[in-house]
C-alpha cells in the first residue's frame, strides 16, 4: 500500500531554499527511469513520499493523485472499478510513479488508439522554479482556459516544474480482448498492419518481433470475435503477459545490445541498416538493436521523416528541431529562471546564456 | 508600449510593398466584414486588414509589424465565439483564409497535411474516398478553418470519444513574431523536447502564426447508431449520463437538450422530439457492426433503468440523420426565440450537471432572462444560451453579468470557464476567478518567451493583473500581491 501523504509544504520549502541560494535540484520520484536522459546536476529532491490518491470518481473517468503515487498502486485501484490508465505507462523494473510517468511522457502499446500520456493529462499542480505552487488545467475533459501548461509538463523531464498533483483521464477496461499471432516477416507485417489500421477494426496494439506479428483486439465480445475472424491468425493465450513484457521492456528483445527508440511515420519502410527490430504502434514506434553508429541511425531515420534516440543512457544532444532550442531556453527561463530544476536533464547550456536571450 | 500607428501611412506602404494590392485592405467598407468574429456583440474596426497568399508573405507581414511595433491579430474563418479575432484599432488583422491548400492526404500514414485556411470539413471530404476522416467536428465545421481550430483547440459533438483538436493534430509549422519557423511534430506520433504542439494548440494566436497543420485521420466507423431518451426531470437525464459512462461505454457523442431547446428545435425543424419531456439525451455509438449492436442494447437498458419516459434508436442512416436534425438545428432554432442569444461554454464534472442546471434556472429567474440548454453532456461541457434583446436598454449587460455568474459557478464546482470556445476577450474577467495571480503571471511569462514585445493578439486570452484587481476577482493573499516588484501587464 502506498502511503497517503501530502509532502507539498516540504517540497515547496526545498525549492524556495534552492532558488534562494541557486543550488540546483535533481527531482527523483521512484528512480525507475533515471537511465532515460542525461543526469541532472545538484542535490536530490525526493518526491516519492508525496503520495496517494486525492480524488477518484469512476463515473467521471478522472483520477487525481499525488506525483509520488506508485503506478502499480494506481493500476490496482483502477482495476477494482474495471478501469485503466489508457496511456499504459511502462513500469521499468516493475516500478515507477505517476509523476515520473508524466514527466517522461512514455506511453504503452495501445498509444495510437488510446492516446499518449499527454493526451490523458487533464491538470497539474506544480512548483515552478520560483517556488510558487501553481494549478493548471483541472479535472474536466474539456478545458481551454489559459495555455495548456499541464500538457507542456508532460515529457519535460521535470525541467519546468516539480509535479505535485496530477489529474488524468482514465478509461473503462475493454470488456473483451484477444491477441492474434501471425508468422510473417517484418515487411509483410507492416503492410498488413497498415492495411488494417486504415479500416475500422477494434485494434488496440500491434507488435512485430522475432518473425511474429501480434495484433491485439479490444472491445465487446462479439465485436472482438468478428474482428479476429476477419484478420485471421492464431490465438495467443495469456497475451497480457506478452504486452506487459513489451511495455516494461522485460521481453528478451531488450536484454542485449544497444537499443534505439525510433519514431517514424507508421507506414515508413525500414532503414537499410543491419540490426533487429521490434515494431509497435502500427509502425509508429520501433525499437532497433544495432551495432551501427548513432550518426548512421540518425541520418537514415531522419530521411524517412522520423527521429531516433538512444534509449538507455543517451549521450550527445537530443534530436530537437534546431529552431526550437531558442524557445526551449526561454520557456525554461519563464518557469525556472535560476535553472534549479533538473538542470541538464533535457538539454544543456541553460542558465546565464538563456536569461540574456530571453530579456531581449 | 505599442507605438500608436493609426495614422502612420508608412506601415501601410510597407505592407503594400510586400503584398499584392488586393491583399491589403484599408477601405472602411471592405474592412467592415472583419470588425467582428462569431462573438458579434463585440465589434472593432481593424486599422488595416492583410490577406497574404503565401507563407513568405505571412513572414514579411510579421517582419513589418515587428519592426514597426504594430500589433498583429490573426484570424481564420472568423467563426470563433469568444472574440479571439477581435481586431485592434491600431493593429494589423492578419487573415489566413487564403492559405487554403490541402498539401497532402497520405492514407497509409493516416495523415493530412494542410494549410491553416483549409476548412475543417474539407479535410474529411478530401479523405473520404480513402475511408478516412478528421474527427473533431465543431458545430461550425462547414465554415471554420483548421488554423482557427488549432488556435482555439476546438471540440465538437464527438470529442467524448475522439478528443479535442489537441488529440488529433500531429504536427504544426509555426512562424514566430521574430520570423523563426518552427517545425513541431509531423507524421510521427511524438517528437523530442517540450510539447510545443500542446502549447500552441489552444494558444489563441498569442504565441505565433500557424502556417501548416498535420492532422491524424481515422477510419470512418463502419456503423453508427443514435439513441434518444426522454426524461421527466433534469435530474433523471443528468443521472443517466453518469450511468452510461460508468457502464464502461464511451459513446461517440452524448448530448442533452432541455425543454426550451426541445420546443425551439421542434418548432423550427420538426425532428419528432418529445415536446413534453423535461430533457432528452442523444447518445451516439459507433464502431463495428457487432460492437454497436452489443453496446446499444446496453445503453438502451441503462436508459430504461433510469426511468426514461421514451426510448428510441435509429433504424438506419437516414433515420439517424433525421434524429440528429433537431440537435444540429438547436442553436438557430433558439435564435428564433429572442432577438439575440449569448452562448456560454463552461465545463463541469458530470456529477454536478443537475445541480448546476438548477442553479442556472434560478439565475434565469433572478435576471429575468430565459435560458435554453443544449450541450455536450458526456464531457460536462455546458452551452447555456441566454436569450436577450440587444436593443432593449441594459439587456446585453444583464446577459453578460448573468453569463459571468454561470462561469463563476462552473469554477466553483470544480470546472472551467471555457471548454471549447476559448477565452478571447469574452471571458477575460472570468479568468480572474479561475486563476490566481502567480498562475496568470506564469501565463504572461510563457507568452513573452515567444513574443517578447507582446505584439501577438495583445489583450486576449489572459487578463492583466490590473484588470483582475479591478473586477475584484484577484486572489490577493494577506492583503498583498505576490512579488510586488514584478512588472504588471
Amino acid at each position: 500500500m502506498a502511503r497517503d501523504r501530502d509532502d507539498s509544504e516540504r517540497l515547496i520549502a526545498a525549492v524556495a531554499a534552492a532558488a534562494g541560494n541557486e543550488r540546483p535540484l535533481v527531482i527523483c520520484g521512484r528512480g525507475s527511469k533515471t537511465f532515460l536522459a542525461p543526469p541532472a546536476v545538484g542535490s536530490m529532491l525526493a518526491v516519492g513520499d508525496h503520495s496517494g490518491v486525492v480524488d477518484y470518481r469512476h463515473d467521471e473517468l478522472v483520477l487525481t493523485a499525488r506525483a509520488g503515487t506508485p503506478l502499480v498502486e494506481l493500476r490496482r485501484i483502477l482495476a477494482s472499478q474495471e478501469q485503466m490508465l489508457a496511456f499504459d505507462p511502462p513500469m521499468f523494473a516493475g516500478d515507477g510513479s505517476l509523476g515520473g510517468a508524466v514527466a517522461t511522457g512514455l506511453s504503452g502499446p495501445g498509444r495510437p488508439w488510446y492516446g499518449a500520456t499527454r493526451d490523458a493529462v487533464l491538470g497539474v499542480t506544480l512548483i515552478n522554479g520560483r517556488a510558487e505552487r501553481l494549478v493548471f488545467g483541472g479535472q474536466v475533459m474539456k478545458n481551454v482556459a489559459g495555455y495548456d501548461v499541464s500538457r507542456l509538463m508532460t515529457g519535460a523531464f521535470g525541467t519546468l516544474g516539480v509535479l505535485l498533483d496530477i489529474s488524468v483521464k482514465v478509461l473503462p477496461r475493454p470488456h473483451h480482448e484477444a491477441t492474434r499471432v501471425f508468422d510473417v516477416d517484418r515487411d509483410t507485417a507492416l503492410a498488413n498492419v497498415t492495411a488494417w489500421a486504415r479500416t475500422p477494426l477494434p485494434l488496440s496494439a500491434t507488435c512485430h518481433v522475432d518473425g511474429v506479428l501480434h495484433v491485439r483486439l479490444s472491445g465487446t465480445e462479439k465485436g472482438v470475435r468478428a474482428a479476429a475472424a476477419q484478420v485471421g491468425g492464431d490465438d495467443l493465450p495469456h497475451s497480457a503477459d506478452f504486452w506487459d513484457s513489451v511495455r516494461d521492456q522485460t521481453h528478451a528483445f531488450f536484454s542485449v545490445g544497444r537499443c534505439y527508440r525510433v519514431a517514424l511515420p507508421p507506414a515508413a519502410t525500414y532503414p537499410a541498416i543491419p540490426g533487429d527490430w521490434l515494431t509497435e504502434w502500427a509502425g509508429s514506434q520501433r525499437w532497433f538493436r544495432t551495432d551501427a553508429t548513432r550518426e548512421q541511425v540518425d541520418l537514415a531515420v531522419r530521411r524517412l521523416g522520423g527521429y531516433a534516440t538512444e534509449f538507455r543512457d543517451p549521450r550527445g544532444p537530443q534530436p530537437f528541431d534546431k529552431g526550437a532550442l531558442k524557445y526551449y531556453r526561454r520557456l525554461k527561463d519563464a518557469f525556472d529562471p535560476k535553472a534549479i530544476l533538473n538542470r541538464g536533464r533535457l538539454f544543456q547550456e541553460i542558465g546565464q546564456d538563456a536569461v540574456t536571450e530571453a530579456s531581449v | 508600449m505599442n507605438a500608436v500607428v493609426a495614422n502612420d501611412s508608412s506601415v501601410v506602404k510597407q505592407l503594400q510593398a510586400i503584398l499584392p494590392a488586393h491583399c491589403v485592405i484599408t477601405d472602411p467598407r471592405a474592412k467592415k466584414p472583419f470588425e467582428t468574429d462569431g462573438l458579434t456583440a463585440v465589434k472593432q474596426m481593424p486599422w488595416v486588414v492583410v490577406l497574404p497568399e503565401t507563407v513568405e508573405q505571412v513572414r514579411s507581414v510579421l517582419r513589418v509589424c515587428r519592426e514597426n511595433r504594430v500589433p498583429v491579430v490573426p484570424r481564420g474563418a472568423g467563426t470563433g465565439l469568444s472574440g479571439g479575432a477581435r481586431p485592434s484599432s491600431d493593429g494589423v488583422l492578419l487573415g489566413l483564409s487564403k492559405l487554403s491548400r490541402i498539401i497532402e492526404i497520405d492514407p497509409d500514414n493516416r495523415i493530412a497535411r494542410v494549410e491553416p485556411g483549409v476548412r475543417n470539413l474539407a479535410i474529411s471530404e478530401a479523405a473520404a474516398h480513402h475511408g478516412l476522416y478528421y474527427a473533431p467536428d465543431p458545430s461550425s465545421q462547414i465554415a471554420c478553418s483548421i488554423g482557427g481550430n488549432v488556435a482555439e483547440n476546438s471540440g465538437g459533438v464527438h470529442c467524448l470519444k475522439y478528443g479535442l483538436t489537441v488529440h488529433n493534430v500531429l504536427g504544426l509549422k509555426v512562424l514566430t513574431l521574430e520570423g523563426d519557423e518552427l517545425t513541431i511534430g509531423g507524421a510521427t506520433l511524438d517528437s523530442p523536447g517540450y510539447d510545443l504542439l500542446a502549447l500552441f494548440t489552444g494558444s489563441e494566436g498569442m504565441l505565433g502564426i500557424v502556417t501548416e497543420v498535420t492532422v491524424r485521420l481515422l477510419p470512418i466507423p463502419a456503423t453508427k447508431r443514435l439513441m434518444l431518451a426522454a426524461f421527466a426531470s433534469l435530474e433523471a437525464a443528468a443521472g443517466t449520463v453518469g450511468r452510461i459512462i460508468a457502464s464502461g461505454i464511451i459513446p461517440a457523442g452524448l448530448e442533452m437538450m432541455d425543454a426550451r431547446a426541445i420546443a425551439a428545435a421542434e418548432a423550427f425543424v420538426g425532428a419528432g422530439y418529445p415536446t413534453d419531456a423535461a430533457a432528452i439525451l442523444l447518445c451516439e455509438l459507433d464502431g463495428t457492426h457487432d460492437e454497436v449492436e452489443e453496446q446499444s442494447a446496453q445503453v438502451l437498458r441503462v436508459m430504461r433503468t433510469q426511468q426514461a419516459t421514451e426510448v428510441r434508436a435509429s433504424r438506419d442512416e437516414a433515420d439517424r440523420e433525421r434524429m440528429w436534425l433537431g440537435r444540429k438545428a438547436a442553436f438557430p432554432a433558439v435564435g428564433r426565440l429572442a432577438p439575440d442569444y449569448y452562448c456560454m461554454d463552461g465545463t463541469i464534472p458530470r456529477a454536478r450537471l443537475a445541480e448546476v442546471l438548477r442553479a442556472i434556472e434560478k439565475l434565469s429567474e433572478q435576471y429575468g432572462l430565459a435560458v435554453a440548454n443544449v450541450f455536450h453532456a458526456g464531457d460536462g461541457n455546458l452551452h447555456p444560451l441566454i436569450l436577450y434583446d440587444a436593443n432593449a436598454a441594459g439587456e446585453l449587460e444583464r446577459a453578460e453579468k448573468m453569463g459571468g455568474e454561470i462561469l463563476a459557478l462552473c469554477v466553483a464546482v470544480g470546472g472551467t470557464v471555457t471548454g471549447e470556445h476559448g477565452v478571447g476577450v469574452e471571458k477575460l474577467d472570468s479568468m480572474c476567478g479561475q486563476f490566481a495571480a502567480p498562475e496568470l503571471e506564469q501565463f504572461h511569462r510563457l507568452k513573452a518567451a515567444f513574443d517578447p514585445p507582446r505584439l501577438m493578439n495583445p489583450g486576449k486570452a489572459v487578463p492583466t493583473l490590473a484588470r483582475c484587481a479591478e473586477v475584484g476577482g484577484m486572489h490577493v493573499h494577506k492583503g498583498k500581491l505576490a512579488f510586488p516588484e514584478i512588472e504588471r501587464f
